[in-house]
C-alpha cells in the first residue's frame, strides 16, 4: 500500500498529489494535440477510446475482485444496465444536459442493481460467487434481450454521441483518483483487509459484509459509468456486446495487470488493446491466444505485470538504473 | 394430460444429459473444490468426435460414442495435469480463472478449426430412428436411448463409487486429501480417475445430444454447462446422487416452462434457480456445509 | 462489578458438545488465565466470546460504563466495537499488508469519515488520517516496530509477528483484551519479555486480560486468577496456588513438573 500519504509538508513540487496532477495535465495535452494535428487517425482515436473505457472497467472490477477479493464474473451486466439507461435518456433528451443526466442516471441504476445483486451472493464464498454473479448477468442481458423499450435483440442505434476526448479524459482520470483515493482510506483499507483474511478483519471491527457490498456496489457504479460512456461514443448498443466474454474481457485485464494494482489494470488496458490490434487480422487467434495467456499467467506468474504493487518513483528509478546498469555492461 | 406426459417424456430425457455433464461438475468439485468451467467443453468435443466418427469414419453410433467418451477421458486427463494440477496449492481465484482460460481455449481452438457456424449429424437410420407412439404421445427411440444410456452409466458409477476401492479413494480424498494421502491413497491418480469419469460422462452426453438435437456448434457447451452446473449446486455440489436428481429436475423445469410458460424465459429461469438456492440453501439438497477452523 | 460475565455457555457441532456449562466471571483490571491441555476447548470459549460462532445456549454478558450488553449472537465487528479484542492462536495478521496498515484498519471503528470525504480527500480525512498515523507509531513504538512500519507483515521474524497480533488488537482500544497462546513458540528471554510486556500494556491501557497460554511460567507469574478447562468443561478455578495443588488438574494437565514453574 502507498504510505505517500505520510508525505505532508514538503516542497511543492515533491509533493506526489502535484506530481500526479501534472503528469496527468500533460498526457491530456499531449493527445488533445495529437488529436487536433490529424497524427491521431481516426482508427487510433477509437482504439483510445476503447482503452479509457477498458480502464474504467478494470479499474472498477478491480476494486471488487483485485483489492476486496471478491470474484465477480458478472461485471459486463452493469455495464450494460449504464449503456442502456443514458442511451434511453439521451435518445429522448439529446442535449448536453441529457448526456450528464444520462450518466447521473446510469451510475446510479447500476448501483442499485449493484445492491441487489450483492446483498444476498456477497455471503457466498468465492466459488458461488463467481456463478452467482454470472448468473446475474445472463439474467439481465436475457431481460434486455427481450424487452420492448430496449428493443430487443436489435439493440439501439443512433444513440446521441457526445463522448469526445475531453470527456473521456475527465471521466478516465477521476475514475482513476476516486478509487484510488478510497483505496488510501480507512474505508479502502477495511476492503483489503477483507481480501487478507475476513475472519480476523471481522474481529478487528471491519463490517465485513457491508464493506464487500459496498465495495461490489462501487465498482458497479463505474461499470454503470463506462457503459453510458460506451453508448454515447460507439452510438449502437445490443445485448450480446455484454455477455459472458466481456466480462471475461474485463477480467483478462485485471488480471494481466495485476490483481491489486490500480496502475497495474491502466497499463494491461493499453498493452492489451496495442495486441489486439495487432491481431486485427487473426481475430480467431485472438480469444485462443488470450485463453492461452490467461492459463500461462496464471501458472507462471499470477500476480501478473505489477502484483499488488503501483507504479511510483521508486520503481521508476529502479527501473531506469537496471536498465543503465544493463547498458554498461555491454559496455 | 397427454401434453403433459409427453413434456414429462422430453424433460427426462434432457435431463438425462444434464444429469450426465452435473456428475462431471459435481465429482471435481467434491475433490479438489475447483469449478471446471472447462467441462462443458468437454461435451462439446465429444459431440464434435461423434460427428467426424459418424461422416468420416463412416463408424456406428455405438462406437462413435465409445470412442467419443474414451478421447473426452484423455482430454479430461491432460487438462487436469497441464492446467490445473501446477495449481493445486494456489488460490482458489487463480484455479478458476485458469479454467475460464482452458475453457476459452477449446471454445475458440474450436472456432479456428472448424469454424463457429453450426454443423449437423447426419440423420439417424434404422433402429435409432424409430418412433414409439402411444396415444397422442410419441417417444423416439434416441429418447429411449439416452436415457437408457444414462442410467446405465449412472449406475455403474454408483458401483464404482460405493464397491470399489477406487471409489472409497474418491470419497476418502473428497473428505480430507491430506489425510487420505497419509492412509496411503494415490491422492494424484484419484483426482485423474476422477477427470476421467467425468469426461467420459459429458462425451457420452456430447454424441447423445449431437444424435438428438442434429446441430452442434463450438459455442454448444455454454448452455447446457451452465444448466447442468445449476443442477449440481441443486442437488448439492459435491453430491453424486445430488448430481443425478439435479439434472432431471433442471431438465423438466426447462421443458415444462419451455412448454407451458415461454420458452423466451426457459433459460432466465434456470439461472434465476441458481440465485435462489444460492441464496437460500447453498449447499443445495443432499450437499454438506464446510466449516472454516478458527 | 464484574467486565464480563459468562454462564452456562454451551456450543454443540452437530452431535459433538465442543464446550458445555462454562462460567466465567472477570472483575475489571483482572488478569486471568484459562488452561487446559489440547482441545480443552479453550480457543472455542474464545471463538464464542468473540462472535465467531454463535452460542448454542448460555450467556455472554459484558459490563461497559454501567451498561450490560449480550454478546451471544452478535457479529465479531459489533463484538469489538463493544470492547472486546482478541488475539489469534494461528497468527492471522493481514500477511501482504504493511505492519503500518496491519495497525491502522485495526482502528478502522474509531475513524469518522465517511466514504465522501474519502473518494475526495477532504480535510476530515487529512485530520483523522492524521490522528491514526499518529496512534499506530505511537503503538508501534511501544513495542518497538517503528522501524519495521513498512514492512510486510508475512516477513517480519515469528516473534514480530506475534508482537504485532498483540498491538493490532490493542489498536481497536478494547476494554477486554483476550490473548490466546502468546508464548507460542517463544524462547524463554523472548517468553520472559512477553510475560512482562503483558503486565505493562495491563497497566497502561487499563485493560482487563483473559489469557490462553500452555507456558506455565507466563501462567503462574501474571495470573491472578486460573480457569481450568479439560474436554470442553471447567474442572477447576482459583489462584495460582489452588490450581498448583488442585488433584483433578494435576491429573489431566500440570503433571508434577508445574511446581518448578
Amino acid at each position: 500500500m502507498d504510505t505517500a500519504t505520510k508525505a505532508v509538508g514538503t516542497n511543492f513540487f515533491n509533493r506526489p498529489t502535484v506530481r500526479k496532477l501534472l503528469i496527468l495535465i500533460a498526457i491530456y495535452i499531449v493527445v488533445q494535440v495529437l488529436i487536433w494535428t490529424d497524427i491521431l487517425s481516426a482508427y487510433l482515436q477509437v482504439t483510445l477510446i476503447t482503452i479509457c473505457i477498458n480502464i474504467i472497467l478494470a479499474v472498477g472490477l478491480n476494486l471488487i475482485t483485485g483489492f476486496t477479493g471478491q470474484f465477480s464474473l458478472g461485471h459486463a451486466g452493469f455495464m450494460s444496465i449504464g449503456a442502456y439507461t443514458c442511451a434511453l435518456i439521451t435518445m429522448r433528451m439529446p442535449t448536453i444536459w441529457g448526456f450528464l443526466i444520462g450518466i447521473v442516471a446510469a451510475i446510479i441504476l447500476a448501483g442499485i442493481v449493484g445492491l441487489i445483486v450483492g446483498l444476498p451472493t456477497l455471503r457466498l464464498r468465492g466459488d458461488y460467487l463467481a456463478i452467482a454473479t454470472l448468473g446475474f448477468a445472463e439474467i439481465i442481458r436475457i431481460i434486455f434481450v427481450n424487452l420492448d423499450i430496449t428493443n430487443g435483440a436489435a439493440g439501439l442505434s443512433g444513440i446521441p454521441q457526445f463522448v469526445n476526448w475531453p470527456w473521456m479524459f475527465f471521466f478516465t482520470a477521476g475514475t482513476v483518483m476516486l478509487v484510488s483515493n478510497f483505496l488510501k482510506s480507512t474505508h479502502g483499507r477495511a476492503c483489503v483487509s477483507i481480501r487478507e483474511d475476513e475472519i480476523a478483519a471481522e474481529t478487528m471491527g471491519v463490517a465485513t459484509t457491508k464493506y464487500k457490498v459496498t465495495a461490489f456496489i462501487i465498482g458497479s457504479c463505474f461499470a454503470g459509468m463506462a457503459g453510458a460512456l460506451y453508448a454515447s461514443y460507439f452510438y449502437v448498443i445490443k445485448p450480446e456486446f455484454f455477455g459472458f466474454m466481456k466480462s471475461i474481457d474485463i477480467l483478462i485485464i485485471v488480471v494481466f495487470g495485476g490483481l491489486g494494482s490500480l496502475s497495474g489494470s491502466v497499463l494491461a488496458a493499453v498493452v492489451l488493446a496495442i495486441i489486439s490490434t495487432l491481431l486485427q487480422s487473426f481475430a480467431d487467434l485472438r480469444m485462443v491466444l488470450y485463453a492461452l495467456l490467461l492459463i500461462v499467467i496464471m501458472i507462471f506468474r499470477p500476480q501478473g505485470l505489477m502484483g499488488s504493487k503501483e507504479v511510483s518513483v521508486a520503481m521508476l528509478k529502479k527501473v531506469g538504473k537496471s536498465l543503465s546498469f544493463k547498458k554498461k555492461e555491454r559496455g | 394430460m397427454e401434453q403433459f406426459l409427453q413434456q414429462l417424456i422430453n424433460g427426462i430425457s434432457l435431463g438425462s444429459t444434464y444429469a450426465l455433464i452435473a456428475l462431471g461438475y459435481t465429482m471435481v468439485y467434491g475433490i479438489i473444490k475447483l469449478i471446471n468451467f472447462a467441462h462443458c467443453d468437454i461435451y462439446m468435443i465429444g459431440a464434435y468426435i461423434g460427428y467426424y466418427c459418424l461422416t468420416v469414419f463412416k463408424l456406428g453410433f455405438v462406437p462413435s460414442l465409445l470412442i467419443a467418451m474414451v478421447l473426452c477421458t484423455v482430454l479430461g486427463v491432460s487438462i487436469e495435469k497441464v492446467a490445473y494440477k501446477p495449481l493445486r496449492n494456489s488460490s482458489r481465484i487463480a484455479v478458476l480463472i485458469t479454467a475460464i482460460g482452458v475453457s476459452l481455449f477449446l471454445e475458440y481452438g474450436m472456432v479456428a478449426l472448424v469454424g463457429a457456424g453450426v454443423m449437423s449429424y447426419p440423420t439417424m437410420t434404422g433402429v435409432l430412428a424409430d418412433q414409439y407412439k402411444l396415444g397422442q404421445i410419441t417417444i423416439s427411440m434416441q429418447q429411449i436411448i439416452i436415457v437408457g444410456v444414462s442410467v446405465l452409466l449412472m449406475i455403474l458409477l454408483q458401483f464404482i463409487v460405493k464397491k470399489t476401492k477406487m471409489g472409497k479413494a474418491m470419497r476418502a480424498v473428497s473428505l480430507d486429501a491430506d489425510a487420505a494421502q497419509l492412509m496411503g491413497i494415490n491422492v494424484n491418480a484419484t483426482i485423474s480417475f476422477t477427470f476421467m469419469l467425468g469426461s467420459a460422462f459429458a462425451g457420452a452426453a456430447g454424441v447423445m445430444v449431437g444424435m438428438y438435437y442434429v446441430s452442434i456448434k463450438p459455442l454448444m457447451g455454454y448452455l447446457p454447462g451452465i444448466k447442468a452446473f445449476v443442477a449440481a449446486v441443486f442437488g448439492g455440489i459435491g453430491s453424486i446422487p445430488g448430481a443425478m436428481i439435479g439434472g432431471y429436475f433442471i431438465g423438466l423445469v426447462e421443458v415444462f416452462v419451455s412448454g407451458y410458460v415461454n420458452s423466451l424465459y426457459k433459460d432466465a429461469v434456470v439461472f434465476a434457480i441458481l440465485i435462489l438456492i444460492l441464496i437460500i440453501k447453498p449447499t443445495g439438497l443432499m450437499g454438506r456445509a464446510e466449516r472454516e477452523k478458527v | 462489578m464484574a467486565i464480563l460475565s459468562v454462564s452456562k455457555l454451551t456450543k454443540t457441532f452437530g452431535g459433538l458438545t465442543a464446550v458445555s456449562d462454562i462460567n466465567i466471571e472477570i472483575e475489571r483490571g483482572e488478569l486471568v488465565g484459562l488452561i487446559g491441555p489440547n482441545g480443552a476447548g479453550k480457543t472455542t470459549v474464545f471463538n464464542l466470546l468473540t462472535g465467531i460462532y454463535p452460542p448454542t445456549s448460555g450467556h455472554i454478558i459484558l459490563n461497559h460504563d454501567g451498561n450490560q450488553k449480550q454478546l451471544g449472537g452478535l457479529r465479531p465487528d459489533m463484538i469489538s466495537k463493544a470492547g472486546l479484542a482478541r488475539t489469534f492462536q494461528n497468527i492471522r495478521l493481514f500477511r501482504e499488508l504493511s505492519v503500518l496498515d496491519n495497525v491502522r484498519i485495526a482502528m478502522h471503528q474509531n475513524i469518522s469519515y465517511g466514504l465522501l470525504s474519502a473518494f475526495l480527500h477532504l480535510p476530515s480525512y487529512v485530520r483523522e488520517e492524521k490522528r491514526v498515523l499518529d496512534e499506530s507509531l505511537k503503538l508501534l513504538d511501544i513495542f518497538d516496530l517503528t522501524s519495521k512500519q513498512d514492512e510486510m507483515a508475512n516477513n517480519l521474524p515469528y516473534g514480530e509477528q506475534r508482537r504485532l497480533e498483540i498491538i493490532r488488537a490493542l489498536a481497536t482500544n478494547p476494554e477486554l483484551l483476550l490473548l490466546d497462546e502468546p508464548a507460542a513458540g517463544m524462547n524463554p528471554a523472548e517468553t520472559a519479555q512477553l510475560t512482562s510486556t503483558i503486565a505493562q500494556i495491563r497497566e497502561q491501557f487499563g485493560l482487563t486480560i483473559l489469557l490462553i497460554e500452555h507456558d506455565m511460567s507466563v501462567v503462574m507469574t501474571i495470573c491472578e486468577r486460573i480457569y481450568v478447562m479439560d474436554y470442553g468443561k471447567l474442572i477447576a478455578h482459583g489462584t495460582p496456588n489452588e490450581i498448583k495443588s488442585n488433584p483433578r488438574v494435576i491429573e489431566a494437565y500440570l503433571g508434577e513438573d508445574v511446581n518448578n514453574a
